[in-house]
């Protein structure tokens, strides 16, 4: 399919352990799935081998990875941010001095090269993204996650989302840490993206909370490296009541 | 002899201007009267050299610190005097040192918003104005060789009396042999807005470069001094050995900012001290990229009731670089207080050390002081030391040591490659990051520049 996020029979291992053991999933513009799972079932290492973390290993083997057609193994991780995927990071890394505004307009000029934004431009759809997050603009110029709370890391990550305008997102459990007020504009701003930018949404979660605000179209249940299960959004109430042994 | 890599020096180049005079090769007494009677001093400052000069023949080269096995005295000229008038007013300039300007690229705007320039041009300031604005507070500011034709009085109270030629080998040499450097005298109260700038420059083959710098702040007044340093590439060992002496009065409060970026095959080895009266407080910003070794400890020595100190060192240590920088403290006075913070990044081999001394004496009650070194490594090649010395005499003080090694961790990488950039784009920022409290510290123009540096230490080119 030309315009999608295609990954088939995927297989992955980190520090030689097999933990993908054949992972299938195809996500369209403007779709949301959702990936839940116990502990241990793979879901960091699903999320860390499609963006290209030098610790993760594919067996490229009868597997397929793509974007919009292109094939994504043999890229490197910026070739495939350059390619429209992003991560929203479960631990986002704090860079000493190195303020948000400069990381994203250093990003963006990497991902939109062609594109001559000037600096004020820019700074106005920061604060609006910053904004959509219940980040004040203040945020623009501290280092990168530097002190930030747990909460903020994660709106932080949700509004470098809406700066950088990814094709595909992956978000690793955005919802964890969150509180309920987080939570409800998180989900707001990642339903705004979809709907703006037709970003297709790849959630990673334990918990039920998020799903009800932003409704995904799939919901898969990842156990063993393995999707077990695949459908609507009734899925998360049968493990809500039998946990996962019900799938 | 080590072959630079040319590309990898954006400032290498010379041009051809021919010195109008220079000394023979060598230290001798003859040199010293020569370069005396060249500049038409006085007796007593002729009597001061020669007393340094047999110091300086005397005292030993340090051995604790960076290997100066190959630096070599006699292949050194000690006097070289480009251009046998001085410019007073930028038109008068000779056109080449202009264009020597141009490609270290001091912006024309800036230039205007300068209070005052002072540029030396090898041994010789060649363009020295001061605004009417300064001369209206009554501030001096003229290179040092000109301080001493016009304010003899102001030299002879306070040359040497800082740093006296018996202080190490390297300061009676500078003190036998040294030409230019400014000479800044800050009336009482009078607080000068605009940073004094100055830039220096080594020019011609196998020069020692030794100025001498002298800065006294009066009761209650303000200044801040910048010199900023590059240096076109040499085929044999060269040296760099200033002195500068700085004299914070009552109440007054001295900034000192130096980024310096020597080519690498300059011995850079530089004495610093300011005294600190009460109340008063004076900063070292001290930035060290360049040269095949520095030898640097600013120091500051609180003298009275609550004076304040604060050095703040970086050093960026490339290939075939050794930077051994840091602070010095020394607490004379009760309730006084210090801060020494280093930072130091190596890379491609270099090495860098922090040394340090904290010296805190008996009766300098309730001082206060705090240590802080950060080095980043960033591959195995390189090697990071620290040599923190204390001495303290005084029991009710509080002091407060941190020193951290760090690498650049690969989950940081990662997180930069996964928004589009690439691993080495992700390295110059992290590296920008880490010496940013200190880049912060600095007026624009220069942190801009420091940025551009790092990037081209880091890349070999300046996106």
């Amino acid at each position: 399919m030309n315009n999608s996020f295609v990954i088939k029979n995927l297989e992955s291992s980190v520090g030689g352990k097999e933990i993908l053991k054949g992972v299938s999933l195809e996500i369209m513009p403007s779709e949301i799935h959702a990936v839940m799972g116990p502990n241990g079932a793979g879901k960091t290492t699903l999320v860390m081998s499609l963006m290209g973390n030098p610790n993760y290993k594919f067996r490229i083997q009868n597997s397929e990875f793509r974007i919009n057609g292109e094939d994504m193994f043999n890229k490197t991780s910026e070739e495939r941010a350059k390619n429209g995927l992003f991560v929203a990071f479960q631990h986002p890394i704090e860079i000493q001095g190195v303020s948000v505004l400069a990381f994203l307009r250093t990003s963006y000029k990497a991902l939109y090269p062609q594109e001559k934004i000037p600096l004020s431009d820019f700074k106005k759809q920061v604060v609006e993204a910053l904004k959509m997050v219940n980040l004040d603009e203040g945020f623009m110029q501290r280092s990168i996650n530097e002190g930030f709370s747990g909460g903020e890391k994660k709106r932080m990550e949700i509004a470098q989302l809406l700066v950088l305008k990814p094709k595909f997102a992956i978000l690793d459990e955005i919802d964890s840490g969150l509180d309920i007020d987080s939570l409800r504009i998180v989900a707001k701003a990642i339903g705004g993206a979809v709907k703006k930018y037709k970003t297709g949404i790849l959630l990673i979660t334990h918990y039920q909370r998020i799903l009800y605000y932003l409704k995904p179209h799939y919901v898969h249940v990842l156990i063993d490296g393995k999707i077990k299960k695949s459908d609507g959004l009734s899925l998360v109430r049968k493990i809500e009541k039998g946990g996962y042994a019900a799938v | 002899m080590q072959q630079f890599n040319t590309s990898h020096y954006e400032f290498g180049f010379h041009d051809k201007l021919k010195p109008v005079y220079s000394t023979q090769k060598g230290l001798t007494e003859k040199t010293v009267r020569e370069i005396s009677s060249m500049k038409q001093e006085p007796e007593w400052m002729l009597g001061i050299r020669l007393k340094a000069l047999a110091l300086f023949f005397s005292k030993k080269l340090p051995t604790w610190g960076g290997d100066l096995t190959r630096l070599n005295f006699d292949e050194i000229y000690y006097y070289v005097k480009p251009t046998d008038k001085q410019g007073r007013t930028w038109d008068e300039v000779p056109k080449e040192i202009k264009d020597t300007f141009d490609k270290i690229g001091i912006p024309q705007a800036e230039r205007k918003f300068l209070a005052g320039v002072a540029a030396q041009y090898d041994s010789e300031v060649v363009y020295h104005s001061i605004s009417k604005m300064l001369e209206a507070k009554g501030v001096i500011f003229v290179d040092t060789d000109t301080a001493l034709k016009k304010y003899p009085d102001l030299l002879r109270q306070y040359f040497g009396k800082i740093i006296p030629p018996a202080d190490n080998k390297l300061a009676a040499l500078n003190t036998a042999v040294w030409s230019g450097g400014s000479c800044i005298y800050v009336p009482k109260n009078v607080c000068v807005d605009l940073p004094l700038q100055a830039y220096f420059r080594i020019n011609a083959k196998n020069m020692g470069q030794f100025e001498r710098t002298l800065i006294i702040a009066d009761e209650g007044s303000y200044v801040h001094y910048v010199e900023g340093c590059t240096a076109p590439i040499f085929t044999t060992d060269s040296l760099h050995s200033a002195v500068v002496e700085i004299l914070v009065k009552k109440g007054a409060r001295v900034r000192y900012t130096t980024i310096q970026n020597w080519s690498k095959n300059v011995y850079n080895l530089v004495t610093k001290r300011m005294f600190v009266e009460e109340e008063g407080f004076g900063e070292w910003i001290d930035g060290n990229l360049g040269s095949q070794l520095t030898m640097k400890y600013p120091s500051v020595y609180l003298m009275g009731r609550k004076a304040r100190g604060e050095v703040l060192s970086l050093a960026f240590a490339g290939e075939d670089q050794h930077q051994d920088a840091g602070g010095k403290a020394i607490h004379f006075a009760p309730e006084t207080s210090s801060v020494i913070s280093s930072k130091s990044v190596s890379k491609d081999g270099g090495r860098t050390s922090y040394r340090g001394l904290l010296k805190v004496l008996k009766g300098a009650e309730n001082s206060k002081s705090t240590v802080r070194c950060d080095a980043l490594i960033l591959d195995p090649k390189s090697r990071s030391d620290t040599y923190p010395t204390m001495e303290i005499n005084e029991e009710k003080v509080t002091i407060g040591h941190e020193a951290a090694v760090s690498k650049i961790g690969e989950d940081q990488l990662f997180y930069f490659r996964s928004r589009g950039i690439s691993q080495a784009a992700a390295e110059v920022m992290i590296v920008n990051g880490f010496i940013e409290p200190i880049v912060r510290e600095l007026p624009m123009e220069y942190a801009v520049e420091l940025n551009r540096l790092i990037q081209l230490e880091m890349t070999g080119a300046v996106g």
